[in-house]
């Protein structure tokens, strides 16, 4: 098979410097494509995945301006309006607790406050949160399972230990715990922010197992394929082979947990926060409200959908993008 | 014919001077380890005491059933594994045991071709960095830069410039195969170990590999080790070949004596196997040799080989001396037309 194309080898060898590079107008046609660009053109094709993708960049953008958007939301999260509460009763006067012009969710029981402007920086918290522990579980996650799957032996063996004692950890009990140990201020880090750092190592930390055992799994059979051994054989050392022949066959495995892990981490920080070992009053957060709610629920349900449909509609749409992702990276997976 | 056993002393001895490599009694045996404290309970003699050598230009044809230990001897050559002993001389230099550092430089010289082109390349990688990982773990500064480099290999493996940029999922079988040849290629090397390299290509696109090979050889002067199970590939490409079985070497000789007049009886019973596509012609057969002959039982595990030679428990010449003393692997008769020995270990040779 000599089917050289005759064109453009034979301008190389014509004109050698000076002629155009082969990657011009030719090649442009032939760039080829990565799996990563693949599983996206997949996604882009996915109608749930996309619509929920919407929704998650919405949240995320809403996360991510709340302190330029909530002091400008019903006067803030942490304005009273005292005018519109019921002295009587120290509900919310109007209907649908409060919902007007002014405060299009309505504001709180007791105080007044500003419905809208906390779910919103509520979502700051929670997104910060959930983030920050998934990169700390993906992290954590890659380095134990590179270094039990490529090494084995006995850092294998060190490895599995301890993701079956991370595993087996009562990591709520453990939270709890350690939550009442906070001290106002230290580091140079304010109750909020410490009590913040706690939850991220607390569900990052303890998260990290899980993952661990799949990237084990996957460097198990990656390490064994002939293109680590070809590698090898060109004289490449360990870290060559681990970070540029390994690690990018683990990126659609991270991305697909991680997509799944940060509805999960929402739904643990909402959890803490709603058993009040999460982010302090009187910092809003949406498992802080939902506890808040409780105890009214009967006069003012508007208190306990507002804060509950921003963790259902964040959650299921992070979930429906994850599985998204997942069925792009892996379509023979199926529903 | 004598019947000491060979040693180490008598196959440095035996050593051509002229070749690019030369093997004396290697050795590859794998431990097996059991219970909790990881004591060695055996080991698996993958590869137990083989000599040969490879003069530059030269391909060598490694063939024996699955098992046998050729695709070990091939990563034993390119050093992915450190032999249990027996040295590795290439150039007059012991490679058996040099660290990975030591290596280094030496892997511009050896290089490999793998089985599977579907695991030979990297999944995430595009063609150009995957032929031009060489250049980077090298540290190799090329006049017209990597790229140029990248492309000039590919032409010369027969596939287009233009495809620096795409992925390996993107092309067939064979035009996989010969990216992996174009990254054996990029270091310019002497001696490529090919292991495998056309059994998981469809027959049309065997020949091509195979004729690709063979070009490359011409024009590069580049000594191969081609490891393969195929008899006709073998045959094809080789120009002298070695038959394995469990471990060992039990003849080596050039491709045309082999193949007509094999004096081990294994390889006799091989040869009986290679299917010749016209019933009329029969000359394509070892000499009076017409029916094939069917070897009873299996290989024996290499864990627990049998003593001495060891395939008494499957030949049909057997005798006592079989089971008690080792033939050494030994010149019979004269050189052949392009100089080469006819070595067997047996014996009762056949066809003599």
């Amino acid at each position: 098979m000599t089917t050289l194309p005759g064109d453009a080898s034979a301008l190389q060898d014509d004109f050698g410097d000076l002629a155009p590079d082969p990657g011009t107008p030719a090649a442009k046609a032939i760039e080829g494509r990565s799996l990563t660009q693949i599983a996206w053109t997949r996604l882009k094709r996915d109608k749930v995945a996309m619509v929920a993708m919407c929704v998650v960049v919405f949240m995320c953008l809403l996360g991510a301006t709340a302190s330029l958007i909530a002091p400008h939301l019903g006067g803030g999260p942490n304005l009273p309006h005292t005018l519109l509460i019921d002295g009587d009763t120290s509900l919310p006067k109007g209907s649908a607790g409060g919902m007007d012009s002014a405060h299009w969710l309505g504001v709180d029981p007791t105080f007044g406050r500003d419905l809208a402007a906390r779910v919103v920086k509520g979502a700051q918290w929670s997104l910060l949160i959930s983030f920050a522990a998934t990169a700390l579980t993906v992290i954590l996650g890659l380095v134990a399972g590179l270094l039990a799957g490529y090494f084995g032996g006995w850092v294998d063996g060190i490895v599995n230990w301890l993701m079956a004692v991370f595993l087996a950890f009562p990591v709520v009990l453990f939270g709890i715990a350690l939550a009442s140990g906070v001290p106002p201020h230290a580091f140079g880090f304010s109750y909020v922010w410490l009590r913040v750092t706690l939850l991220i190592i607390v569900i990052g930390g303890f998260g990290w197992a899980y993952f661990g055992r799949i990237v084990r799994g996957q460097v198990l059979t990656l390490r064994e394929k002939e293109f680590v051994d070809a590698s090898r054989s060109l004289g490449a050392g360990e870290l060559r082979i681990v970070f540029r022949e390994i690690m990018p066959n683990l990126i659609a495995p991270t991305l697909v947990f991680a997509s799944l892990a940060i509805p999960a981490n929402i739904l643990a920080e909402a959890a803490f926060s709603f058993l009040g070992v999460g982010i302090p009053l009187p910092e809003p957060s949406w498992g802080g409200m939902l506890n808040d709610s409780l105890s009214q629920y009967q006069y003012d349900p508007a208190y306990l959908f507002v804060p509950g449909l921003a963790i259902f509609v964040t959650v299921l749409a992070f979930n429906l993008f994850g599985d998204g992702v997942r069925d792009a990276f892996d379509p023979k997976a199926g529903r | 014919m004598s019947t000491e056993p060979s040693s180490l002393a008598e196959g440095l001895k035996q050593a051509d001077p002229d070749a690019l490599l030369s093997v004396s009694g290697l050795k590859k045996h794998f431990p097996i380890k059991r219970g909790v404290l990881q004591r060695q309970v055996g080991a698996v003699q993958a590869v137990d005491g083989i000599d040969f050598s490879v003069r530059p230009g030269e391909t060598l044809g490694l063939v024996g059933e699955s098992g046998c230990g050729k695709s070990t001897t091939g990563r034993l050559l390119t050093r992915l594994l450190e032999p249990t002993a027996g040295s590795i001389m290439f150039e007059g230099r012991d490679i058996a045991h040099l660290s990975t550092g030591q290596l280094r430089p030496l892997r511009r010289d050896i290089q490999m071709v793998f089985q599977d082109p579907q695991s030979s390349l990297n999944p995430r990688h595009t063609v150009g960095t995957i032929v031009g990982a060489p250049f980077h773990i090298q540290g190799i500064e090329t006049p017209n830069g990597v790229k140029r480099a990248v492309q000039d290999l590919l032409s010369l493996v027969g596939l287009s410039p233009e495809h620096y940029n795409r992925y390996p999922h993107e092309f067939s079988g064979g035009q996989r195969q010969r990216i992996g040849i174009a990254r054996a290629l990029a270091l310019k090397p002497k001696l490529i170990v090919a292991d495998e390299p056309v059994s998981a290509l469809d027959v049309s696109i065997q020949a091509q590999v195979v004729n690709l090979l063979e070009d490359l050889q011409q024009e590069l002067n580049l000594a191969y080790v081609f490891i393969a199970h195929d008899l006709s590939v073998v045959r094809h490409i080789s120009d002298r070949v070695a038959v394995m079985y469990l471990g060992k070497i039990v003849e080596i000789a050039d491709q045309a004596v082999l193949y007509t007049k094999p004096h081990h009886p294994y390889t006799t019973a091989l040869m009986s196997a290679v299917p010749i596509p016209d019933p009329d012609r029969k000359e394509g057969r070892a000499e009076g040799q017409v029916e094939r002959i069917r070897l009873v039982g299996d290989v024996p595990s290499p864990i627990n080989p049998p003593p001495a030679c060891r395939f008494n428990t499957r030949c049909w010449k057997a005798q006592d001396i079989c089971r008690t003393q080792e033939p050494p692997l030994l010149q019979i008769g004269g050189r052949s037309e392009a100089g080469f020995e006819h070595q067997v270990a047996c014996h009762f040779p056949e066809n003599v």
